[in-house]
This record gives C-alpha cells, structure tokens and sequence, in this order.
C-alpha cells in the first residue's frame, strides 16, 4: 500500500528552510528590527544546518512528488555550493548590518526564502517545479535588490530588475508552454522520449525557455540589467546576487538541456554556444571601461557566465562536469572579490571605483595579495584556481569539436586578463591612496578562506574534481 | 642517490625561501636586509643542489632521470618530473643565474625589498619546474605561471614605462600560450594522456599535426621571440630592472627553444619538416632585422634586446636544422646566451647604477675610470659578437654549419649577421669604453666593487672556459639530441620529398 505522506526525506533541506523562514519571520514580527543581527546569525545557521543535510543525503537519485523533485548528486552538489554562496553573503553582510539605517530583518529572512527557491530549482523535475522554484527565488529577490529602500539607486536597481525579471519569466513561461503543448508533458524524463526530432514548436519552446534562463544567469544578449541592479544594490546583495541565483540558473539550464532534450542536442547546442560566444567577448570587451568596481565585476560576471557555458554547449559528460567545477570556483572567487569590494570604505563611507585600490599593496599588503590573486585567477592564470575551471571546460569543448567556440573563448579570455591586470597594476604599481578603514573580522575570513583556496586548490584537486564526475555521471 | 625526489626539492625550494621571507614582518632596513640574505642562500642552496644532479647523471642513458610520478588532476594530468640532457643544463643554467641576480639587485633595489625578493624566488621554481616537468599539463602550469612573478617584477621595480612593458610583456606571452592549452587539449583527448614520454613515440595524424604545431609555435613563438612577435621583448627589457633582464634573457626565452626542442620536434615531426623552411625564413629575417634595428639603438639595454632576439634566431635555424649539430649548437647557444646575455645586462646594470642613464651618448672613455669594468664588458662583447675563444663561438657556428648542411643560402644570410652583430656589438663598445673621457658625469665613475667584482668573475671565467672547452655540455646534450634527430628522421621520411621540394 502507498504511504499516505509524500517522501520528506528528500526534501528535508528544502522543509528546513522554509520552516526556518517562517520562524524568522516571526521572531523578527515580535522582536522589531533590533533582532536584524540575531537573525541573520540564525539564517546562516539555517542555511548550513541545510548544506550540512544536502551532504548526508545518500548518493542515490531520489524521485520525490511523482517526478516534480529530483535528489541526484548533481543536485546536491549545486546545491551544496549555492548555500555556500548565500551562507557567505549574510556573513558577508553582518558589518554591514550593524550600521543603523540599513538594520533590517527581511534581509536574512529573504535570503533564505531565495536559498529555499533556489534549492527547489535545482532539484526541481518538471517545468512546474522549475517555474515555481525560479518564482520563488526572483520574488524574494526583486525585494532584497531593492532592500536600502532609502537609496535611489538601489530602489532604481529593483524595479529594474524586477520588470526585466518579469519580461524573462513570462518568456520563460511561454516556452515552457510550447514544450509541453508539443511533447505532451511537463516532466524532463517524459519531454526526453517524445522530444526525439527537432520540430517547429519545440525550437521555438526551446528559444524561449533559454532566453529566460539565460536571463538568469546573466548571458548577453539577457545581460542588461547586470551591471545595473550589480551597481545599485548594496554589496553583499550583489554578492549573493552573483552567487547563488546564478548557480541556480546554471544548474537547470543544465538540467533542463541534459535531461529533458538529449536528443535535440544539435537545436540547443548552437544556441548555447552563441550565447557563450556572445557573453565571454562582450564580457571581456566591456569590462575594460568600466571604473565602478560593482560594475567591472558585473561585466566580469557576464564573461564568466559565457566560459561557464562553454561546457554545456558540449553537451557531453565532460562538458557538464567542467560546468560544476566551473560554478564552484567560481562562487569561492567571486565572494572573495566582493568583501574586497565590501572592505572599500573610507571614513565610514564605502568608495567603489578600481581606483580607490591604488597602492594597496603598500597600505594593506595581505588584502592586495589575496585579491590580486583572485584577479589572476578570474583571468585565468596558472596555478590558480580559475585556470583549472577554464581548463575542464575547454578541454570539453575540443573533445565535442567545437574548435571555433574553444578558440574564441581563449582569446576573448586573454582580452579580459586586461582589466583583471589593471585591477593588479593600481594595487601593486601605482602610488598609495588614502589607507582603507579596518576589515571586520568576517570578511577578513571569507576573503582569507576564498583567497586560500583560489591559490592553493592546485595542490590537491581531486575531492572537486570527482565530487564533480559523479555529480555529471547522475545526468547520463 | 635516486631515494630521494632532487627535482622536487631544486624546483620548490626557493619557495620556501620565499615562504620565509614572506612570514618575516616588518618594512624596516632589518627586514630587506633578512630577506636579501635568505633569498641569497636560498638560490646558493638551490644552485648547488642543482649541481648535485650531475654525477648522478648519465650522459649516455637513454630517457628521462630522477624521474617522480604522482597522481594529481585524476585522469587529466599526473605529477611527473624528469630531466635530461636537453633540460638538465637548463635547469643548472636557472639555478646558476639566480645567486647573481639577487646580487645584482643588492643595492640597485632599494624599495619593497622583500616582495621582490619573493618574486625573484617565486619565479626560480617556475622556471626550474617549466624545465623538469614531463607532463603538458604540469609544463603548461609552470610556463604560464612565471608570467606573474615577471609581470610584478617589470611593473613594480621598472622605469619609466614600466605598465605599458608589463602590460605588452604578460599579454602578448599569454595570447600565444592559450593557443598551446587547446592544442594540449586536443592531444589529450588525441592521445589519452599528456605524459611527455608517451606522446613523443605517440606519432599523431598529419593532419593534426599541423594544427598542433601551429599553436605550439604560436606560443613558443612568441616567447623566444622570434620575429615579427618579438616587439615586447625590447619593451620589457628596456623597462625591467637589471636582474629581470637578466632572467628574461638568460632564462625565460630559452623556455621557447627549449620547447621546440621537447615538444615540436619530436611529436610533430611531420609537421616540423613542412614547417622547417617557414621557421628558417623566419630566422633569417630575424637575424638580419633584428641585428640593423640594434645598429640604430640610442638605449644600451634596447640594443643588447635586440641583439637577444638575433641570437635567437640562430637558434630557431639549428633547432629547424633538425640535424645533431643544429640542435647541439642551438642548445649550446641557448646556454651561453644564457649567462653571456645575462652578463651584458649586468654590465649594464652596474653603469646605471652609477649614472642612471642608459643612453650611449652619456657614456664615453670608461676604459680610463673602470678598466675592470672595461674588461669584463669586453669579453662579453666578443662573446655576444661570437669570437672563437668564447662560449658564443660554439653555438654559431654549430648552428650555422648545421644550416649550411641543408640550405647555403640560409646559411649565407645568417652568416651576413655575424658580421652585423660584430658591427653593432664593437660600434656599443667603443662608443661606451673608449673614446676620450669628456663627459663631466663620468670623472668620478667608480670601477667594480668588490660585490660586483664576485658577480663578473665567475662569469667572466665560464665564458672563456666554455669557449675553449665546450666538451661538457655537448656531451651532456649529445645523446638526448640525437634521440630527438632520430625520432624526426623516422616519423618524417614520408614528408620529406615534401619539405625538399618546398626547400629548393
């Protein structure tokens, strides 16, 4: 006989943080805004005590709510990194809670309302869980990219969002629609059977779906609203924000395109190697004028999201393998960067542009090094942890045959270690500027921790790297 | 002698030097004085562990010695270091060089001592690996990995024009360095494997081969220089200070000849056939260009640039020569170069020192205030100019009696910059050592210190050693060479009516 009850256990993390949310919100109804700092601390335990039940579920695929939820070692380990992200971003985010005017509970509690969505995403099986997980985490966004309610800028980067975010989501809707009005199904498995020739309306289904997710992940020609809403937002909101959303975005765009259209590989396939194409040049290419750090990392973000999808555009095991190592270097360097950013205040005011960094090696030697490392290694340089991304998806890349696409990525990554070298050369070569104020305990450790990995993840990659080949292998 | 891994221990010591120097707090004279001292016994300790790798040595075996293999990128790469007779005395070429480098920076460096002693040692270990590593991969790491401490070096402690030098130097190299990754990549999946002993009995497709070539070239290219990519070298020469010149000529480039030699020649040698005349043009021109452009040099360190990337070219003829004398020559001009080229930059660095110029036009007369000096520079200039009797005599004329074997006429015009290179290197001479002594700035120039005096005379002395007795290293090479002949004699016999056909 069947149980009555759905099976919970596969969604435990997802039910503790939804319970967690709920909590939140309540100790936060009762206690006022002063609680802002309690909890974010219970947020971040909330979103590790969730990390920490991802890495116990077993090894095995669960299929949970008849096909809807998905537990598969891929899943577990986006997942694993996307809580990092956010976990670390309301680490990120305690110094700057502390000041008076920017106290405010929703912060944490929308946090993990988005890690919730964002874990529903991942897993999620179907178009329906698919759009109720990316509902989910972009409503919880709009509002946290609009949180400094005071700030014109801010509130300016939330609408903005929020309308170029609903543009995407109904394109995404649209497409998923064609999808299932073609194939007859929701479910990614059921799509994958009948979906065996390319016709009209599954192209067009597909167009539309992709555009969405590449909304998501910030992909040219979706990428507008990134350096926007990555400038306006207060700055651990723009480190989560480039954390992750994106790996969220990531995995179903790779979930979706493995598992529910293996066998039109060769309609998405130039799809996505057009848009990775798109995104790394212009990414490179934009990046060089911008002065507002915010900015240059939202460029730098749009690049990475295109070498990202270098792997899926080869669509092969390989290929989804470097998408993961690639998603999870990423996210250690991006939030490294960011409590550099974070850590840009002087007088107790933030400064944003690259050249408030100049001299820093002088003034703040260890701060110049670790990001100067991670700039080196967003460019891509041995021995660093961003060369071995580059590396597992290109190496990808060529084993599928896409020459063309491999070669264009390198270059264009040369023409961004431009602008990642300039950050260098104003922190190592130009006069020192005013000294910065002192860095909170915090970030000093977020920045240490991302700082230590990029440099020495060299030394022993191996647990990535197989942790990686299983998380692909499941998608196969 | 073999129980325990030496490579490792020559390749990652300097790190912990440069470990040390790193943990040591404090900006005070204290702190740069510790850290130029334990980045001076840092090198001297890495050099004669280095040394220590030559009895254990054997000439005449065939393969790779002291090798070490561990797992380390899973399927993708393994940790596997090994040398012989082409990489062994380029890995004692770094480690000797290093010692007078941190020397030459003694007093010139005043600023940020530890961080540039850091970078210096950093960088010695990325050398040494480039040359021990017997995995693509690990080569690969290595060989990219010294563009950073480079890039600080030139920016940090350069002249004027220091940023654009740094700039042009690290993304000019990393433009042709990418290329090579894919091509790695594509061996790999090719091959299944990027162990370097593997792949040069691997014999890939012709057609492949091409491509692979391509982009090898395109990054050892670039990083010889050869011409028409060589234009940052002058840049980052001119720019860099003196003990990063040195490095960059006595080291760096040879990363680029020493990767023809490992990695084209006898894993492309189809392709290299093919492509043999294409390099062979590439050379002369690169000889006779480069050697007219150094005529016309204002700046000192331009012109001993530019007379770098017209040995260079000799060597890219032996290598392509691809006969036992091209490569032995072009391997024993790499080493002499090595230390010749980085003496010329030395000697350069001790008048700047001094007057802070390195036009020619403020010089004049020095033999009457600095014969010492005097005559250090000017065994290095006949050495630079090729004189029988020094070390660089071997190299060019092995390299272009190798030529001469298989085209006069590329022999012919190489020949023709000998005579340049004489003309420009004796027209620098005379113009900085002899002449009358005018000029006011120079009346009170002072003759080589005795710190200076210890960085010319070993120097000075391997120079004429080695261009007397140029035994050692050619047998160390010799049997490593012929392997490397060997090899593209068989895989090319195919190609050949090709290549000749192309050649006459």
């Amino acid at each position: 006989m069947p149980s009555v009850l759905p099976p919970l256990g596969a969604v435990l993390p997802e039910l503790l943080l939804a319970v967690s949310a709920i909590l939140l919100v309540l100790i936060g109804a009762i206690q006022g805004e002063k609680s802002a700092n309690l909890i974010n601390g219970l947020a971040i335990a909330a979103l590790v005590a969730a990390g920490v039940l991802v890495l116990l579920q077993p090894g095995t695929t669960v299929v949970a709510f008849h096909g809807s939820m998905l537990v598969d070692p891929f899943a577990r380990f986006m997942k694993v990194i996307a809580l990092l992200g956010a976990a670390a971003s309301l680490v990120m985010s305690v110094d700057w809670l502390s000041r008076a005017q920017q106290a405010r509970f929703e912060y944490a509690v929308l946090v993990v309302l988005a890690s919730l969505g964002i874990c529903i995403l991942i897993s999620a099986g179907d178009l329906i869980a698919l759009y109720l997980g990316l509902e989910l985490m972009s409503l919880s966004l709009y509002v946290v990219a609009a949180i400094n309610r005071d700030s014109v800028r801010s509130t300016e980067a939330g609408l903005k969002y929020f309308v170029l975010g609903a543009l995407s989501s109904g394109m995404l809707l649209y497409g998923a629609s064609l999808l299932y009005g073609f194939t007859g199904s929701v479910n990614f498995a059921e799509i994958a059977k009948v979906a065996t020739q390319p016709s009209l309306g599954l192209i067009f289904g597909i167009v539309f779906l992709f555009a969405g997710l590449c909304f998501k992940v910030s992909a040219v020609p979706f990428h507008m609203w990134t350096p926007d809403v990555y400038e306006g937002a207060p700055t651990p909101v723009t480190a989560f924000f480039a954390t992750a959303p994106k790996v969220a975005a990531m995995a179903v765009f790779v979930r979706v395109a493995i598992e529910a259209l293996p066998n039109v590989t060769h309609s998405w396939q130039q799809i996505v190697t057009f848009v990775s194409i798109a995104s790394m040049v212009l990414g490179s290419f934009a990046a060089i004028g911008q002065r507002n750090i915010k900015r240059l990392l939202a460029y730098s973000s749009i690049g990475h999201m295109g070498f990202a999808l270098v792997g899926l555009a080869a669509g092969t095991q390989e290929g989804v393998r470097g998408v993961l190592m690639y998603m999870a270097i990423y996210v250690v360097m991006t939030l490294g960067s960011f409590t550099c950013v974070l850590a840009m205040r002087r007088d107790g005011r933030a400064v944003e542009t690259v050249d408030d960094l100049a001299g820093l090696s002088r003034t703040r030697p260890l701060m110049a090094l670790l990001l100067g490392a991670l700039m080196f290694s967003l460019a891509g340089i041995p021995p660093l942890a961003g060369f071995l991304a580059k590396y597992y998806v290109f190496v990808a890349a060529i084993q599928a045959g896409l020459y063309a696409l491999a070669v264009i990525g390198v270059v264009a990554s040369v023409i961004g270690a431009y602008y990642y070298l300039r950050v260098v050369k104003i922190m190592y070569f130009d006069e020192p500027a005013e000294a910065f104020d002192g860095m909170p305990g915090e970030l000093k450790a977020v920045l240490g921790l991302s700082g230590l990995f990029t440099i020495f993840y060299f030394v022993y990659p191996a647990p990535l790297i197989e942790a990686a080949g299983a998380a692909a292998r499941a998608l196969f | 002698m073999s129980d325990w891994p030496i490579l490792s221990v020559v390749t990652f010591l300097p790190l912990v030097g440069a470990l040390f120097i790193f943990v040591v707090r404090g900006d005070d004279e204290v702190a740069a004085r510790n850290a130029r001292w334990v980045a001076l016994w840092t090198t001297l300790v890495t050099f004669l562990v280095s040394l220590l790798l030559l009895p254990g040595f054997d000439a005449a075996a065939p393969g790779f010695q002291f090798v070490e293999k561990k797992p380390w990128l899973g399927e993708i790469a393994a940790y596997h270091m090994g040398v012989d007779g082409i990489s062994l005395p380029l890995v004692i070429l770094s480690t000797f060089l290093m010692p007078f480098c941190i020397l030459a920076s003694w007093e010139s460096v005043k600023k940020r001592v530890k961080e540039y002693m850091i970078c210096f040692l950093v960088l010695e270990t990325l050398m040494v690996g480039t040359f021990c590593a017997l995995d693509l991969v690990l080569f690969y790491f290595f060989f990219e990995a010294a563009l950073i401490p480079m890039f600080l070096i030139i920016g940090v402690w350069g002249g004027a024009r220091r940023i654009y030098a740094s700039f042009k130097f690290f993304l000019y190299t990393l433009l042709g360095s990418v290329l090579m990754m894919l091509a790695i990549m594509a061996m790999y999946w090719q091959a299944g494997t990027t162990d370097v002993p593997t792949l040069i009995q691997h014999g890939f497709p012709a057609q492949m081969q091409t491509w692979l070539w391509l982009a090898f070239f395109a990054s050892f290219a670039v990083k010889m220089p050869m011409w028409p990519v060589h234009t940052w070298l002058p840049d980052a020469h001119v720019e860099a200070p003196t003990a990063g010149s040195v490095i960059l000529a006595g080291v760096l480039l040879k990363m680029g000849g020493y990767g023809f030699i490992r990695y084209s020649l006898p894993m492309f040698p189809d392709a290299s056939h093919y492509f043999a005349p294409l390099v062979w043009t590439l050379s002369v021109v690169a000889v006779i260009y480069t050697s007219l452009v150094a005529l016309v040099q204002e700046d000192i360190k331009k012109l001993i640039a530019y007379s770098s990337i017209a040995h260079m070219g000799f060597v890219t003829m032996g290598i392509f020569a691809m006969n036992e004398a091209g490569l032995q020559g072009a391997m024993f001009l790499m080493i002499s170069h090595g230390f010749v080229s980085g003496a010329l930059f030395l000697c350069v660095g001790v008048i700047y020192d001094r007057l802070h110029t390195r036009d020619i036009s403020a010089y004049g007369g020095l033999a009457k205030r600095m014969p010492l000096y005097a005559g250090a520079m000017m065994v290095f200039t006949m050495a630079n100019v090729g004189l029988p009797g020094t070390s660089g005599f071997v190299g060019e004329f092995l390299t272009m009696f190798a030529a001469f074997q298989k085209n006069t006429w590329v022999a012919f015009f190489a020949a023709t910059g000998v005579i340049l290179s004489a003309a420009y290197a004796l027209w620098l001479y005379w113009r900085v050592i002899f002449g009358p002594l005018e000029k006011e700035s120079l009346m009170k120039m002072k003759d080589l210190t005795p710190r200076e005096i210890v960085i010319m005379v070993p120097l000075v002395f391997l120079t004429i050693l080695f261009g007397f007795w140029p035994a050692p290293v050619l047998d160390m090479t010799s049997h490593a060479v012929n392997f490397v002949v060997a090899r593209t004699e068989t895989a090319a016999s195919a190609a050949k009516t090709a290549a000749l056909l192309l050649s006459h």
